[in-house]
């Protein structure tokens, strides 16, 4: 695909791999640290504005209905209540591709119906309860499979299941036929549920046509041009801002129907207007991963796999897109013969968005537990297997170049850290009588290589400090610790002397913090917009030292000529309030070759067979990702990575009940996400060998890397312990049970 | 301002110790703490996350011991000290507990990070020198999605052992 990139200047030569770096590469406090533990540090949630009115959804009860009237006037009538609105009072408010807010056709139950504002939210939520509405009830389904039968209500006019993407490459049916293995399963995943800790609101604020929004957001900008379409403002107009931020993992990645009703009524009202969600209507109408049905087959022959083939179910709620579980089926192994095939799946649930690796993380866990079933087949070590189709520096889809992978070295790390030659078909007796060990692992394929467009300036202060500002976000990643880095290491200053501008729509353009995106989009336009300034100081600094131009550097905070220091602040020192500003663009990717992250995940995995319960011990995590800018933080990254996919392998599913389409785990009582009780050792190592080719920082993504291989590398340890698969996540004792039930 | 609610008894006067200071407020009985910090004392530290007790985001000291604000009466804490993370560091300098969190790294988005801190520091002083499986379970009732639980652990067996903690 052709990019057209529009950019200034030329890039700057990258880092080399032995290039001796003081501040990028090693650990670093986090630039935010002590706002965060002291309490200072503020989220959307913590905006407080004089005057505030708190804004309140009614949602549907029903998962699907047709809205016949609204009656509001008993919720007017209520002292302190300030507003209503609903679909027959609220104008046209573009919103993902439909042309209001509040559907005519309610959809699942906790979809958006009416809104209320207030001057408290109690008042609020004691009026949605007034509100009458006249509902014609529809047939609906809910479960996925039952959505696919022919017999179940058909939701859209054009059916429920929608075709989303084919892919082919050589010839898988030839292959199937000529195989010496044919191994065939069916996996689920479930539904899982985000539960940042920091659930989606805004607040809005108009001054005449001027709108400010606070949003707990992933993307400023796609915040205001979300804005822009629903209220057809000039961007000029529009201000997005969002300082820390709880958590999104995926789900925050535009403007929300709460953001428009807070838009709306505080332009109606002329006052600040707060729309927060709760934790129960986060876990219904604020998206989720997808649940998936997924068969594959693999075909093996003497030694190799020839043939793999996937299709997919996934539940997306209404959506119009599909989260593809395949994408691992086409590119992570190097095997000629491929079918692949993705289906959206429309149900009466709340909507998939974005989760974390969408896809990926599902898909992983199908494609490598049938490589594992294939391997068993085959009588071949699954890891040896593996290696037979990893080491191709060439990608299998685009058949161009790699920049960098070292696929394989992730291997060799992970299997000697895990003790791999233990592993044994049938598994390893556990540490007490009954009890089974097994030993699993799985591999990582993502993007992560970044794009333009993303710009930043650095401020350099007179007194040797400086400023970057960036409209990117800090969504728990360390975004602003790995600007600092980077602004500090080619601008020559102290990384403290770096303050981090972020999360404002008035600062130059970032990408959402998504895909993996951030450090590689937007880390080599800041290098770029520091080594602007940096010239820009060597410029002046040479008229003032009368040195040469070519004999000075910045190192420390001081610029330096054969021996002589001269502090920054010493240079400006006659020049009043000269100003440095640098700029910088991120430039395009290379031409014709493909940028990825790889990685694999080992575990060790003990069951218990008269439980079922699964306790995983250890996890090895290696990942190849190009340059590690900070360690510690990138340790944190996979750590949480780890600890998120543990949760998808063993104890979250969004329960939805058939009849009434509710969503029966709402609530962190019954939606099970992992607490630190459930952790094991996590041990954390990166190939760290620089990708120069990909950008001249050399670092690629890795907030996602680290969800995608461990679930399936806890499956496999299971099935390899147990001797007998489970291909429904999460492993919950009962379904560990019945498998071992049907097996016997 | 109307009434909080429609029905229900009108607010009291009540005075908490928040941090140190007498603080007097005029609340509903049916107020939480954790509202009355939030909304009207201002103290934005302790988050609301789920508002029923299953997360651990709301997690501060009253008479010592670490409770949730949101499953906890303001008019309950009446004449009660009542400690929130914004009253542990002193003169500028932040508690081992808060140091010990930044140095290891133990929080990622930090939404969760006041409540685990309130957690840990209500630990180490009645235990100051826990196991790790005694941390554990001081932290087991504070979720943390981004998944910063080893570093969590970590920080705080590496404040008890600068053994600082400060009565
Ligand atoms: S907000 Fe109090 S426990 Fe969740
Ligand atoms: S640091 Fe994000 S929830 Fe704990």
């Amino acid at each position: 695909m052709e990019q057209l990139a529009l950019v200034q200047g030329d890039d700057a030569e990258a880092w080399a791999a032995d290039a001796v770096l003081t501040i990028v590469g090693r650990p670093q406090r986090r630039v935010e640290g002590a706002a965060k533990v002291t309490g200072r540090a503020r989220y959307t949630h913590d905006i407080r504005l004089p005057g505030t009115l708190h804004a309140r959804i009614l949602r549907s009860p029903h998962p699907r209905a047709r809205v016949r009237h609204v009656d509001a006037s008993r919720a007017l009538a209520l002292a302190g209540v300030r507003g209503v609105l609903h679909r027959f009072n609220t104008p046209k408010t573009a919103f993902r591709g439909e042309e209001t807010i509040f559907r005519e056709e309610v959809r699942f139950v906790g979809d958006e119906v009416a809104a209320v504002a207030a001057d408290t939210e109690a008042i609020a939520e004691a009026a949605l309860s007034l509100i009458v509405v006249d509902y014609e009830v529809l047939p609906h389904v809910v479960d996925l499979e039952e959505a696919i039968d022919a017999a179940s209500p058909r939701i859209d006019e054009k059916g429920n299941v929608l075709d989303a993407d084919r892919y082919e490459r050589g010839d898988v049916r030839k292959e199937f036929a000529a195989a010496d293995v044919v191994v065939e399963g069916t996996y689920r995943t479930s539904t899982q549920l985000h539960n940042s800790l920091e659930t989606h609101g805004a607040v809005a604020v108009w001054d005449g046509d001027q709108l400010t929004v606070y949003e707990s957001t992933q993307h400023v900008f796609g915040v205001r041009e979300g804005l822009r379409n629903a209220l057809h403002l000039p961007l000029a107009n529009i201000r997005v801002l969002c300082d820390h931020m709880g958590g999104g993992f995926g789900s925050k990645g535009g403007i929300g129907k709460y953001t428009i009703v807070a838009a709306l009524f505080a332009r109606e009202i002329g006052a600040p207007v707060r729309c927060v969600l709760d934790r129960h209507e986060e876990n219904v109408a604020a998206g989720n991963r997808s649940a998936t049905l997924q068969r594959v087959r693999a075909a093996g022959k003497d030694g190799r796999i020839t043939a793999i083939a996937h299709e997919s179910w996934s539940n997306v709620g209404q959506a119009r897109w599909v989260a593809d579980p395949t994408g691992p089926t086409k590119g992570l192994y190097d095997v000629p013969n491929v079918l692949a095939h993705a289906h959206r799946v429309l149900t009466n649930t709340g909507s998939l968005a974005a989760f974390r690796a969408p896809g990926y993380v599902e898909g992983t866990f199908a494609l490598e537990s049938a490589i594992d079933e294939l391997a068993d087949g085959m009588g071949v070590d699954p890891l040896a297997l593996r290696r037979r189709h990893a080491g191709s520096q060439v990608d299998p889809v685009s058949k161009m170049r790699y920049s960098l992978k070292r696929l394989v070295d992730c291997y060799d790390i992970g299997a000697e850290e895990i003790g791999w030659s233990r592993r044994a078909r049938g598994g390893l007796r556990g540490s007490a009588p009954g009890l089974r060990r097994g030993l699993g692992m799985a591999s990582q394929l993502w993007s992560g290589g970044g794009t333009p467009p993303a710009y930043a300036t650095v401020h350099l202060n007179p007194d040797g400090t400086a400023v970057v500002r960036i409209g990117t976000q800090d969504i728990g990643t360390g975004t602003r610790t790995v600007i600092a880095q980077v602004c500090a290491e080619e601008l020559g200053i102290d990384v403290r002397g770096v303050r981090v501008e972020i999360g404002d729509t008035d600062a130059p353009y970032a990408p959402i913090s998504a895909g993996s995106l951030t450090v590689a989009s937007i880390t080599p336009a800041v290098r770029l917009a520091a080594k602007d300034a940096r010239e820009q100081l060597l410029d002046v600094a040479s008229g003032v030292l009368e040195v040469g131009r070519a004999e000075l550097r910045v190192e420390g905070g001081a610029v330096v000529s054969r021996g002589a220091r001269t502090p920054i602040a010493k240079v400006f020192e006659d020049l009043e309030n000269y100003t440095v500003i640098g700029k910088g663009s991120r430039m395009p990717n290379p031409d014709d070759i493909v940028l990825k992250t790889f990685g694999a995940h080992f575990a060790e995995v003990e069951v218990d067979p008269a439980t079922g319960m699964v306790v995983v011990e250890r996890v090895v995590a290696v990942h190849d990702v190009g340059r590690i800018v900070d360690p510690l933080t990138a340790r944190s990254q996979v750590e949480g990575g780890v600890i998120q996919a543990l949760g998808f392998a063993l104890s979250e599913e969004r329960v939805v009940d058939k009849p009434t389409g509710r969503v029966l785990t709402s609530g962190l009582e019954t939606y099970k996400v992992p607490t630190v009780r459930d952790v094991p050792r996590i041990v954390v190592r990166f190939v760290d060998v620089p990708d120069t080719v990909a950008n001249n920082v050399g670092a690629k993504g890795l907030g996602e890397p680290p969800i995608i291989p461990a679930a399936a590398a806890v499956a496999n340890a299971v099935a390899n312990g147990l001797g007998v698969r489970i291909r429904h996540l999460p492993l919950t004792p009962r379904r560990v049970l019945d498998a071992l039930a049907a097996a016997s | 301002m109307p009434t909080v609610r429609p029905s229900g008894p009108g607010a009291v006067d009540v005075e908490l110790d928040v941090n140190g200071i007498r603080t007097p407020l005029h609340v509903a009985p049916h107020t939480t703490l954790l509202d009355a910090l939030r909304e009207d004392v201002g103290l934005l530290g302790a988050k609301k996350v789920c508002d029923e007790g299953t997360c651990g985001a709301c997690t501060l000291l009253v008479d010592g011991r670490a409770v949730y604000a949101c499953m906890t009466l303001a008019v309950a804490c009446a004449g009660r000290s009542v400690e929130t993370v914004e009253g542990l560091a002193r003169d500028g300098e932040l508690h081992p507990v808060q140091e010990a969190f930044i140095a290891h790294d133990a929080f990622q988005c930090g939404f969760c990070t006041p409540g685990q801190i309130m957690s840990v520091v209500a630990l180490l002083r009645a235990t100051p020198s826990p196991s790790a499986d005694e941390v554990m379970r001081a932290v087991s009732g504070n979720l943390c999605r981004c998944g910063a639980y080893p570093n969590i652990v970590e920080a705080a067996l590496a404040a008890a052992r600068k053994g600082k903690e400060r009565p």
